[in-house]
């Protein structure tokens, strides 16, 4: 295994007295794609949200690129090349979809943008993903898939070595989850680890190299695709027994 | 070499345009009513700052307007400080003020923050009705200094001192608004959470908002004492001038710097021309009656109508 970009250890996360996140380990090679599934409520969104910092963990400890972010504000770690992209599309509803985007450039790649150049960029950016079209567009008037869209733009304008993806395919038809598919394929050739997390098993088999289930705040199994459909807990989990 | 800007030509025209109008015009009532409304003019631009552009509704622009202002009357009775230092002054202790209330307040949300501060508002007008330095209760009386440049009167002096301070406001916002900085400021206003996961320093950019909109108010104080000459907790402390920020960049519209601009001239003047045609009482219904139907009918205010003529999206 390669060294890792993301390394999760014994992560704790409670609110009140329900245990969301009991003591979760996780790595994430560099370049990885890692898919993470699990029923409704398994902690999935509180274990993204706590690599984040949208939310700070109890106990355990999280470290990106041999760096301890644990205690890091989350636009600290943006910065340092940990994006995500929203399960809700969070737009910046007054601002162009090329406005959207020259936020991150701006903030959190700063140091690596080339600031002459953020409009080229920007455009670059829309060009991979398929959104050029709608550069001057007001983002608030998107449609759903180019929502999701603007999500993964924005999150790879803040030119991350780390992506996750909050469900960017939920509620989208088969075509447009091939769409965003081949985005995170490719965004993913580049060199950026991707987490995926998804409900659609299509897309989780097809892109994961490797797959980690959480359930009930546990992991409760991980490996291949392969082995994870095969594997009795993981069908437990979903379908009782 | 760059080309210079329309915006600054415009700026110094109107500093030429405000030293013909002192030197030309003789009756002194234009002065008292231009001062009146560039004194609304750099609140609401003020206001806009943290309210408009940072999308933080802030309820106690009169403690920021009335803390500029008794700062202004403790340092002149106590050292008798030059004008130019009152307004360093109370932009300095207003600034520190909006620096401490967003430290401390700017973790509240939306109804939450504008009820913080209109509290912030009211225990400063408590402390200042308890301080019987600066006339408490009864209020305080102030002499105008006998100096006043080559300015034929005081008021001319102090409406040339407001014209100047209310074009530096609006330079700042301008500068704001187009910036990266602004731009980190309306990605705070539009989603927070995802201007921090877009790497935006939220709250240090909210504390530089806050602190921007009390230095601009605390500025807009401190020469208020000198133009009425006597000063009383309730006229300082007065909820209207509260409600004229807010009412001024909403009718002009807040996602743009010109917006509080146009509505403080345009809401301003109409005041001043129903305060003395009408009543000074139906004045506050007219801006009652214009912020509802600006807020139903054109919620982007007078920015957001032009655009949509335009056929720009708003």
């Amino acid at each position: 295994m390669s060294t890792p970009v993301l390394e999760v250890r014994a992560l704790v996360k409670r609110f009140g007295g329900f245990v969301a996140l009991n003591g979760v380990d996780l790595h994430v090679g560099a370049g990885e794609r890692l898919g993470l599934i699990g029923p409704n409520g398994s902690g999935k969104t509180t274990m993204i949200n706590c690599i984040s910092g949208a939310l700070y963990n109890d106990e355990g400890s999280i470290i990106f690129e041999g760096r301890d972010i644990t205690r890091m504000a989350p636009h600290q770690r943006t910065r340092l090349g940990v994006a995500r992209s929203f399960q809700i599309p969070k737009p910046f509803r007054s601002m162009t979809v090329l406005e959207n985007l020259r936020v991150p450039l701006e903030y959190a790649a700063w140091n690596r943008a080339e600031h002459r150049h953020i409009t080229d960029e920007a455009m670059a950016v829309l060009e991979s993903i398929g959104l050029k079209h709608c550069a001057q567009q007001n983002s608030a008037g998107l449609t759903q898939v180019d929502m999701r869209k603007l999500e993964l733009a924005r999150a790879l304008a803040a030119k991350p070595r780390l992506l996750v993806s909050d469900e960017a395919m939920a509620g989208l038809s088969n075509a447009e989850v091939d769409e965003i598919l081949e985005i995170l394929l490719a965004l993913n050739k580049r060199g950026v680890a991707v987490i995926m997390i998804e409900h659609i098993m299509r897309a989780v088999m097809r892109f994961s190299q490797r797959v980690v289930v959480l359930d009930a705040g546990e992991k409760i199994a991980e490996g291949t695709p392969d082995e994870i459909v095969r594997n009795p807990d993981v069908e437990r989990a979903y379908l009782g027994e | 070499m760059k080309k210079i800007s329309p915006f600054w030509i415009v700026v110094v025209a109107v500093i030429i345009a405000g030293l013909v109008f002192t030197s030309t015009v003789k009756n002194e009532y234009y002065f008292n009513a231009a001062y009146v409304v560039l004194q609304a003019l750099l609140m609401a631009v003020a206001w806009n700052v943290l309210g408009g552009f940072t999308g933080y509704v802030n309820f106690g622009s009169a403690g920021f307007f009335a803390v500029g202002a008794y700062t202004a009357i403790a340092l002149d009775k106590a050292f008798g400080l030059p004008l130019p230092l009152l307004i360093l002054a109370s932009g300095t202790v207003c600034g520190l003020i909006g620096l401490a209330l967003g430290y401390l307040t700017l973790r509240l949300k939306g109804v939450y923050f504008a009820i913080a501060t209109l509290a912030m508002a009211i225990v400063f007008e408590t402390l200042v009705v308890n301080w019987a330095y600066v006339g408490g209760a009864k209020g305080a009386y102030i002499l105008t200094p006998d100096s006043h440049l080559w300015f034929d009167s005081y008021i001319q002096m102090l409406f040339m001192v407001m014209l100047l301070l209310a074009l530096a406001a609006i330079a700042v916002s301008r500068y704001l608004n187009s910036s990266r900085l602004g731009r980190g400021l309306a990605a705070i206003r539009d989603d927070e959470v995802a201007a921090e996961c877009a790497g935006v320093p939220t709250l240090r950019l909210k504390l530089i908002s806050a602190t921007v909109m009390g230095v601009m108010m605390g500025v807009a104080g401190a020469p208020y004492p000198f133009f009425v000459t006597f000063v009383d907790p309730v006229s300082a402390f007065n909820l209207f001038i509260a409600v004229n920020s807010i009412a001024m960049p909403m009718i002009g519209g807040t996602a743009h710097w010109i917006g509080p601009v146009i509505g403080a001239l345009l809401v301003g003047s109409l005041q001043e021309i129903i305060t003395v045609t009408v009543s000074s009482e139906l004045n506050i219904l007219f801006v009652g009656l214009m912020l509802v139907g600006f807020i139903t009918l054109a919620p982007q205010g007078i920015v957001g109508l032009v655009r949509k003529f335009r056929g720009r999206k708003p």
